[in-house]
Formats: structure tokens, sequence, C-alpha cells
């Protein structure tokens, strides 16, 4: 096989969601995962070099071709549609799940310190946040987690590609012998998405 | 306090997230060490910002007065002399050290929301190639399809569509046919064991009165509670597909 790089780019255009690595070595049975990898860093590299208005990025566990972010302002001007924007509160709210998860919406309200009905439902309907389950203690609460969609919106790989929450690790590590602070929980607990 | 400045307070006031957001803003306006908040001083100006709030006549979150009360707190204990032997450690036993680590905790999210907001966001900053309605599926690709699991909001979502699409007059007839739940689904498991599977538009078929549409939609329902059917849908927005759970 010749053109495994024009066949991936092909497969990638094609897809309306981002494409995995597995999806990609399934169709091109014969060809070894690690030379599809290959190919398709290739193929960024060369969107890379190119300067042209779409690079293919690595995001929610697949490929996908995406605007430059420097060209927002003119592809919003073909654009009628608005985007869903996230009110500081949403945003808040949004940024503890994704770093506590999997989280019930009470350990959210000790740490934002207010109720967090309102922007909890909006990130739902947004489908940012989803159930994941129901926590085996009194009142059996849900439990939030974040979507493939978070990754998707938020142009991220996977969870673990999320900066590191800085100024709790040091608190925790000043105070390592005190149980009460709620470590960090890793994020490979994560129920996988 | 000049009117200038209670001026000043009555703008920012929506900007706060709660009462933590509160506290945050006193301590870096005041420039204090969050690690040694001069809680007599903190608890002044907050107890000045709920007055505003109150003046102002908004609604007052209860969580605001919790603070409150939690300052008020810890400041009659500040006040209180520490025994000789405890002096030593310090962080433990500080009274402020509940409300230092809570403060902590949320300027850390604060920051992390704020560094979320500033990412690449998709249909904000970055685009991908506009999907378009897929189109309906033919039935002989059945065998192909990809198919995920429907919510049962999709369900819904499929219903009101339906619903949608009735001819509103037919509202108006006085409907005497006789229907019930029962027959439908006898109909339905009837109909899937002959077709192996079907869409949800043509289960409910060619009738579509509202209430034929209704009975089937409950019908559905029912079956999917009693695990007798199943419902897939290819892609977001697609046709849903309704299989017998047992071939």
């Amino acid at each position: 096989m010749e053109n495994i790089k024009a066949i991936i780019e092909a497969l990638v255009l094609v897809s309306e969601t981002p494409l995995a690595l597995e999806k990609i070595c399934a169709v091109l049975a014969e060809v070894e995962k690690s030379q599809v990898q290959e190919a398709l860093d290739k193929l960024i590299a060369e969107y890379e070099d190119r300067q042209s208005g779409i690079c293919l990025q690595e995001v929610a566990g697949g490929y996908q071709f995406r605007t430059r972010v420097e060209l927002a302002n003119w592809v919003k001007k073909l654009r009628v549609s608005k985007p869903a924007s996230l009110s500081p509160a949403s945003l808040e709210t949004l940024a503890i799940v994704a770093y506590r998860q999997p989280i019930v919406k009470a350990e959210i309200e000790s740490i934002r310190g207010v109720d967090v009905s309102a922007p909890l439902r909006g990130l739902l309907d947004k489908k940012l946040v989803r159930i994941v389950g129901r926590k085996d203690v009194p009142g059996k609460p849900m439990i939030y987690g974040t979507t493939r969609k978070f990754l998707e919106v938020f142009n991220l790989k996977d969870l673990s590609e999320l900066p590191t929450l800085r100024e709790l690790k040091e608190l925790n590590q000043s105070q390592e012998s005190d149980d009460t602070i709620p470590l960090q929980e890793n994020i490979e607990d994560v129920p996988s998405l | 306090m000049n009117e200038e400045q209670t001026t000043d307070y009555a703008i920012k006031l929506d900007i706060f997230e709660g009462p933590l957001d509160l506290l945050l803003y006193l301590i870096k306006k005041n420039e204090i060490d969050i690690y040694n908040i001069p809680i007599a001083l903190v608890t002044e100006q907050y107890l000045h910002y709920l007055n505003i709030i109150k003046s102002l006549n908004l609604d007052l979150a209860g969580e605001y007065l919790v603070m409150a009360a939690t300052l008020i707190h810890i400041k009659s204990r500040m006040l209180l002399p520490v025994p000789e032997e405890l002096s030593d450690e310090q962080s433990e036993d500080d009274p402020r050290f509940e409300l230092i680590k809570q403060l902590l905790e949320y300027q850390t999210f604060k920051e992390a929301a704020a560094g979320l907001g500033k990412r690449p966001l998709l249909e904000r900053d970055v685009f991908v190639r506009s999907a378009t309605m897929p189109a309906e599926i033919e039935k002989s690709d059945t065998e192909e399809e990809e198919l995920i699991e429907v919510s049962i909001f999709e369900l819904i979502e499929a219903f009101h569509n339906l619903v949608s699409r009735i001819d509103k007059n037919e509202l108006l007839e006085i409907d005497l046919e006789k229907m019930s739940i029962t027959d439908i689904i006898n109909d339905v498991m009837e109909r899937l064991t002959r077709e192996k599977n079907l869409t949800f538009d043509e289960l409910i078929g060619e009738k579509r009165s509202r209430r034929s549409v209704i009975y089937t939609f409950l019908a559905i329902l029912e079956l999917i509670k009693l695990r007798m059917i199943k419902a897939y849908q290819t892609s977001a927005f697609g046709v849903i597909r309704v299989f017998p759970a047992v071939e």
C-alpha cells in the first residue's frame, strides 16, 4: 500500500466525529499500527508546515480536521449560529467536575460555596457533563463526570491533558498528614468515557 | 464610608459567584496574604457588603449568611487564648485553617475554570466541517449500520418530532375509535417478529393520528421497559430503529 497518508486523510475527512486510531487501523488491516501512527504524525506535520487553514488534531481520543484558531473571526462571518457560551458559574462547575470526577453535587457545592443546581443542569443539557451513576450513600446522590463532547469542545486529547492543579497540589503536600483534605483524585480512576 | 465607595461596591456586586468569591475579592483588594487572613478586617468588610446587598433589596442567598456566621465564629475563637502546649502546632489549631483551605481550593478551581475558558473552544475558536442532517438511512443498509443505544430523551424527541408533523386540525375531531395499549403492544410485537426491525416512523405507520402516535409511543416505552424490544440509533438525530430483544 503506497499511500497510507492519503487514505488516512480521506478517512478523517469523511468521519463526522474524531476518528480513533483503532478505526483507522481496522480499515488499513494490513498496515502495522506503528506505521499508521507514523503516517498520522507526518500528516499532522504537513498541515502544520503548509500553514493551511485547517489542521489535523488529536481530540477526544481521535483525529479530526479543525480550522486554525487564528482564523476564527473569518469562519464566524460565514456561520450564523452563535456558540453556546458558558457563564463563569458554569465554567467553575465544569472545572470542578472535570478535575474531581466522579463527583456528587454536594461536593461541587462545598467547593464553590453556593448552590450549583442551575449551572449543573445547563452543563447536562449541553452534554458536557453526564450522570455516571449513583453513589451508594443515603439519598443515592447522582455522580457526575465529563463527556466525550467535553473533550471535543475544549480541544483535549483526553482528561490527562488537563493542566494540573498547581496550588491544590502544594496545599496537599503541606498537609500530607492531614487526611481531611480530599486529595486530588487520580485521573486514571475516572471511568472511561 | 463615603458615597463613592458605596457605588463602587454596588457595581461589583453581581460579579460575585458566591461567598467564597466575595472573600477572595476582599483578600485581593486588601492585598492580604491568604495564609494569614486578618479575620477582624475581613469580617467587617464582608458584613458591610451584606448590608449593601440588603439595602439594594437583592435576594441574599443563604450561603452568604452562613459564611458571615462562620467568619464571626472564627473571629470569636481568635480572641480566645491558645493553651500553651498547643501553640506550637499553629496550623492545625488555627481557627482560620478550615476557611483558608476552602478558599485555596476555590481559588484553584476558579483559576482552572479561567484556564478552561481560554482554551481554543469548538464553535468559538476552532470549527469542524459542519455536519449536514443525515439523510434517511436506507433500510437495506441495516447490516452495515453501526448502532448506538438511544436514551429515553432521544426517544421522546423523536416522538415530539412526529407529533409536530401531525395535522393540527385533527385535534378538533372527536375520535371514537377504541384503542388499547395492549392491542398496540401486540401489534408492534407481531410486526417486529415479521419484519425483524422497524424504524420509529414505520412503527407509527401511515395513520398518524395524535392518538395512535401517543399509544404507539407508550407501547414502545412499555416494551423497552419490559425488555421485549431494543431501540438503536445510528447517529445523533438519526433514525431510531427498533429490534425485538430476542430473535
